[in-house]
């Protein structure tokens, strides 16, 4: 056998509709699945080669992530040829998400690119002939994995990653150089020191985590920006999506004075959709400040939703909104069709020919499964820069945070308990590593690095 | 060929730290070997600091001792002030260091090597390499020296050390020179060139010798040595000796001043120094540009010896010009009158990039040629007996047809450094850090015997009497971990009166002392109070009981690390491989593995620019080539 650790990944095509199929393969796939899968017989006792109706159950606090269709598979007769269980869940994205993190929570690995396919080879599943296909897959997915990881990198996480990432190393140096150097006059470390480094960089990691955990990266990662002159019906079309009453719906131009975001589930794709005030020149302070964020809103987003009221038709205002946006991913909505003819209509949809356009009126309901639909699409079919691959990145990132927490952890208790400093870095350095694993960066030549940048040594 | 003067199996040029180990090595393994020097009385010489160890230095000279090295024995024959570091900082960082008699230390290793069967030495300076090309692959034959004698020889160890193309500066004066006055080598390198070596060029320097009669101690902090005295080699016996202290002083603003002003003198910021320098070792002139807010900076004044007055300057290596090195050597305390008696240099020479050889420290594309020491990139003493060590074991084997010697990274700091070196080569005098290891926890000084003195034994460097003695630590040693973990203390009035003593909670009932021995108020020794049925050890096994079980948690999850890095390891990669020829490795990777030619996917995986994708691939390939 090749490799003894579990590994754990969603193993069908992401944002392809409901059903999805999560795949543990290893010697720990059965334990794992024996703690979070509930059905009618216990796990143990399931036949090999079945499948199974039951329920994903978190065991730490009992609550139900989805229905689902489990299979068990005994080794040597399954793919890996390692024990394999097989996950089939119908609740979209977000669900399959959920269910990886809990398994990698309970034990397994979040699988290479690639790795069942190289294990199945490597164990002699997979014949010969094929060894060139694996090593395809192999690179392929990697580019794929690292494209997202890069793209989502990219950003406020990445800094706020990169800086607490930063301090560790820090404060690794500055242990090394004591313990290099103990002759020269460089300030000792104490263990508090070491203490309360610790604990502000534990609680920089923690904001992070709690980011995560309300899905904030993946929506920062498909930004959409509703767009459209004042009173056109943006805040309701936020409303409505988000099925909440949050921005303040009045009949009176320019009551949105601050960005509202919203934070909406299409067809199991997490989409941040950004309420803005309008664009138009103002003199109003305040509404100034509000159409200035409009500005970068739209700067930054993916996806642009503007809104034409079909009443007013389209504008000159509306036009110079548009030609804003042509390099932008553009959705256009008609809305209040309800309160125009089938004439007036069309001379609008005339007006924006070769865009993306669709009637909406928010009033009647109308055509926001459609926009919904849209959205998907651009998802799926990649027209929206949002990766496919984001979801499982951000799995991985996770799960790298909350193993670097767990060694601060360590590393504070042992402190605690008075242990000197160079056990204190063997924890404090696997932190840093595991936070390198997201950023790709070395920890040794790092600190290596800091030592000589930061302390005056020679001879 | 010319005068042939003689025949030998293994030659070793140069007879510093790395050719002296690698001399004794090939000898005591029964080789007919043959060492040359420029100068005799400069073999094993400390050209720069007078001391041995030091952090990750220390941890060095104890393996060497432990696979059968001479380093530790000298060192421990010939110091004359002994300090034990990190004595609080935890069990993986504690390190010796000692201030040696420069002198003695030379005297003693020429006398050692002189007194050493199969072990001839010469002196001369070796001006080629003799080799022929044998079906494609070019093969040593022997060497030639400046006279133009030759020696035949199977295998030949270069460890050059600083003198290839060596070029003394101070200041704005410039000269071919070696270290410490001594000539340099200025033909070999070209011989290396023709045998296809890429040559870097590094750079080094030293500080200035200072009289004694002419420094004022009062003004400056005395540092003695440690009263105990932890000795470097596990064969020598406890020692007791008169020490000498060291002194330091500091660096002020007026020291700065100066140094500011005359910059434009320095070679190094004028552009004369084109050799890499190391980030670790600046210069005084370095670190006053680059940390421009410290007002000033320590210097150590050091003895180089029992029977002389010179003086080191620890922490003044410069290459400014001798009027300013006296200008500002006299504004420290106490040296206001110093008389300089040396001047400092700094010292370019060539070294090969060594990413060209392989683990065995053998040239990839030149059979039967090694190398070891500082010509291989390194620098320190003991970095390069290091490797010295290993150079000369891997040329017995080599003519012995036996697999070489490779230590990997979680047996030895040895390890450490040549994968290191190997793998990722270095752009600068590679220094030996505690915090290159990844299982420091592991590599201690204290333990490098129950790591490596088997293997020195199942080489051929230890002696029976030295392996038996060793068994018995070992024996004892695991049966007092087994006692300490088995016996059980019960909850008497003496027992928690004893805790209460201490500071530690008090039992209720009975407890394993190995349990109470991981409170971190109580250690081992203080804990035979209560510990009645205790044998009587010596300090060496007490210190691994007690390191073992305090912090066996942390031990075993390094030892967990340790099995899977040895999986990768364990994946042995032919050196006949084309990279070229695997489809799916990046290009990058491609051109890198064809470089390095790694020994191991593990190897392999610390190449940089070798992604984990790229390994996937190497380990598909493997089995592809298995079933194949």
């Amino acid at each position: 056998m090749y490799k003894e650790d579990t590994i754990a990944a969603i193993s069908t095509p992401h944002g392809t509709g409901g059903i999805g199929i999560i795949r543990i393969s290893g010697d720990r796939a059965f334990e794992i699945a024996e703690k979070i899968f509930v059905g009618k017989k216990n796990f143990k006792n399931i036949k090999s080669h079945t499948i199974n109706y039951g329920k994903i159950v978190n065991p730490k606090d009992g609550l139900t992530l989805d229905e689902v269709l489990l299979s068990k598979m005994e080794k040597p007769n399954t793919f890996t040829r390692e024990n394999i269980v097989e996950i089939n869940c119908h609740g979209g994205l977000m669900v399959l998400k959920n269910i990886l993190e809990l398994c990698i929570k309970e034990g397994a690995r979040l699988a290479e690119p690639g790795e069942f396919t190289k294990r199945a080879f490597l164990n002699g599943r997979i014949d010969l002939s094929q060894a060139e296909a694996v090593i395809d897959l192999i690179n392929s997915k990697t580019d794929e994995g690292s494209r997202a990881a890069i793209s989502q990198l990219e950003g406020k996480l990445s800094k706020r990653l990169k800086e607490a990432r930063k301090k560790l190393i820090e404060l690794l140096a500055h242990i090394e150089v004591t313990v290099d150097y103990p002759e020269y006059d460089v300030e000792e470390v104490t263990g508090n020191m070491i203490y309360n480094e610790l604990d502000e960089i534990k609680k920089k990691l923690q904001d992070i985590i709690v980011g995560f955990d309300k899905g904030r990266i993946i929506r920062e990662g498909i930004d959409a920006v509703i767009v459209g002159r004042p009173n056109v019906g943006k805040s309701s079309l936020l409303n409505e999506l988000s099925g909440k009453n949050r921005a303040i719906v009045t009949d009176i131009p320019g009551t949105t004075r601050d960005i509202i975001e919203e934070y909406i589930n299409i067809n199991g794709i997490p989409v941040r959709i950004i309420d803005t005030a309008g664009i138009r020149e103002t003199q109003d302070v305040v509404e100034k400040i509000g159409v200035e964020r409009t500005h970068k809103a739209i700067n930054e987003a993916d996806l642009i939703i503007m809104m034409i009221d079909a009443k007013r038709g389209i504008n000159e205002e509306d036009n110079e909104i548009i030609s804003k946006l042509v390099d932008k991913k553009l959705i256009i909505l008609i809305n209040k069709v309800d309160l125009v003819d089938e004439n007036e209509i069309q001379k609008i949809e005339k007006q924006l020919e070769g865009k993306k356009y669709l009637r909406t009126s928010l009033k009647e309901d109308r055509g926001l499964k459609e926009l919904g639909d849209a959205l998907v699409d651009m998802f799926v079919s990649g027209e929206v820069s949002m990766n496919n691959e984001i979801l499982l990145t951000n799995v991985r990132h996770k799960s790298l945070i909350d193993k670097a927490l767990s060694s601060i952890d360590k590393a504070m208790s042992a402190q605690q308990e008075m242990m000197p400093v160079d056990l204190l870095a063997i924890d404090i350095r696997d932190a840093a590593d595991y936070l390198g694993q997201i950023t790709g960066e070395s920890v040794s030549e790092d600190v290596m690095h800091e030592i000589f940048s930061r302390f005056c040594l020679g001879k | 060929m010319g005068f042939i003067a003689g025949e030998y199996d293994v030659a070793v040029i140069g007879a510093g730290h790395a050719g002296c180990e690698a001399a004794l090595a090939s000898a005591r393994l029964g080789m007919k070997t043959v060492v040359f020097a420029i100068n005799l009385d400069s073999i094993a010489n400390m050209p720069c600091n007078p001391n041995i160890g030091g952090t990750a230095k220390g941890h060095l000279v104890r393996e060497i001792d432990a696979l059968g090295g001479e380093m530790g024995k000298n060192t421990d024959k010939t110091f004359i002030q002994s300090k034990i570091l990190n004595s609080a900082k935890g069990p993986a960082v504690f390190s010796l260091r000692a201030q040696v008699d420069r002198r003695m230390y030379q005297i003693e290793m020429k006398n050692t090597l002189e007194k050493q069967e199969n072990l001839d030495i010469k002196q001369a300076e070796i001006v080629e390499i003799i080799s022929e090309e044998v079906e494609g692959k070019k093969v040593v034959k022997g060497v030639k020296t400046h006279t133009g004698s030759e020696y035949k020889c199977k295998v030949i160890i270069v460890a050059t050390g600083t003198f290839l193309k060596g070029r003394i500066i101070i200041g704005d004066v410039s000269y071919s020179g070696g270290p410490d006055g001594l000539f340099p080598a200025n033909k070999l390198s070209d011989s290396l060139r023709e045998l296809g070596i890429e040559l870097l060029r590094f750079k080094t320097g030293t500080p200035a010798r200072i009289n004694k009669r002419s420094i004022d101690f009062s003004k400056m902090e005395e540092q003695p040595g440690d009263e105990r005295i932890v000795p470097f080699s596990f064969e020598t016996g406890e020692i007791e000796k008169e020490q000498v202290s060291c002194y330091l002083t500091y660096t002020n603003s007026e020291t700065h001043r100066i140094i500011k002003e005359n910059l434009h003198r320095s070679p190094l910021y004028s552009g004369v120094i084109e050799g890499i320098g190391p980030r670790y070792c600046p210069s005084i002139e370095d670190k006053i540009v680059r940390f421009k807010d410290k007002e000033s900076h320590q210097v150590f004044v050091e003895p180089m010896g029992l029977n002389t007055q010179e003086m080191y300057l620890q922490g003044m290596s410069t290459s400014l010009p001798e009027d300013v090195q006296i200008e500002m050597i006299k504004t420290l305390p106490g040296l206001e009158n110093a008389s300089v008696m040396r001047s400092a240099y700094a010292i370019e020479y060539d070294c090969i990039d060594s990413t060209q050889l392989k683990l065995s420290l053998e040239l990839q594309n030149v059979e039967g040629l090694f190398f070891a020491g500082q010509v291989n990139g390194t620098s320190g003493y003991e970095e390069a007996a290091a490797q010295g060590i290993i150079a000369g074991i891997n040329a017995a084997m080599k003519i012995k047809g036996k697999e070489p010697l490779i230590l990997d990274r979680s047996q030895a700091y040895i390890g450490v450094l040549i994968d290191d070196i190997v793998t990722k080569g270095t752009r600068e005098p590679y220094r030996m850090m505690t915090s290159r290891s990844e299982y420091r926890l592991l590599l201690r000084q204290d333990n490098a015997d129950l790591r490596l003195t088997p293997i020195g034994y199942k080489i051929g460097l230890i002696s029976e009497e030295r392996y038996r003695k060793f068994e018995e630590k070992r024996r004892l040693i695991d049966e007092e971990i087994e006692r300490v973990k088995k016996v059980n203390i019960p909850p008497s009035e003496k027992v928690n009166k004893f805790l209460k003593s201490k500071g530690s909670t008090t039992i209720k009932t009975g407890v394993k002392l190995a349990d109470l021995l991981r409170r971190p108020e109580l250690d081992y020794d203080s804990l035979e109070e209560i510990d009645e049925g205790r044998p009587s050890l010596s300090y060496e096994v007490r210190e691994q009981v007690s390191i073992s079980v305090k912090y066996e948690g942390y031990i075993k999850r390094q030892l967990e690390q340790v099995e899977q890095f040895k999986k990768l390891e364990g994946r042995k990669l032919d050196k006949n491989i084309n990279y070229d020829e695997i489809k799916g490795l990046r290009l990058e990777a491609r051109q890198k593995l064809n470089k390095i030619k790694p020994e191991s996917v593990g190897q392999a995986s610390r190449i940089s620019g070798v992604s984990p994708a790229d390994i996937s691939v190497l380990l598909v390939y493997l089995e592809q080539k298995r079933r194949g």
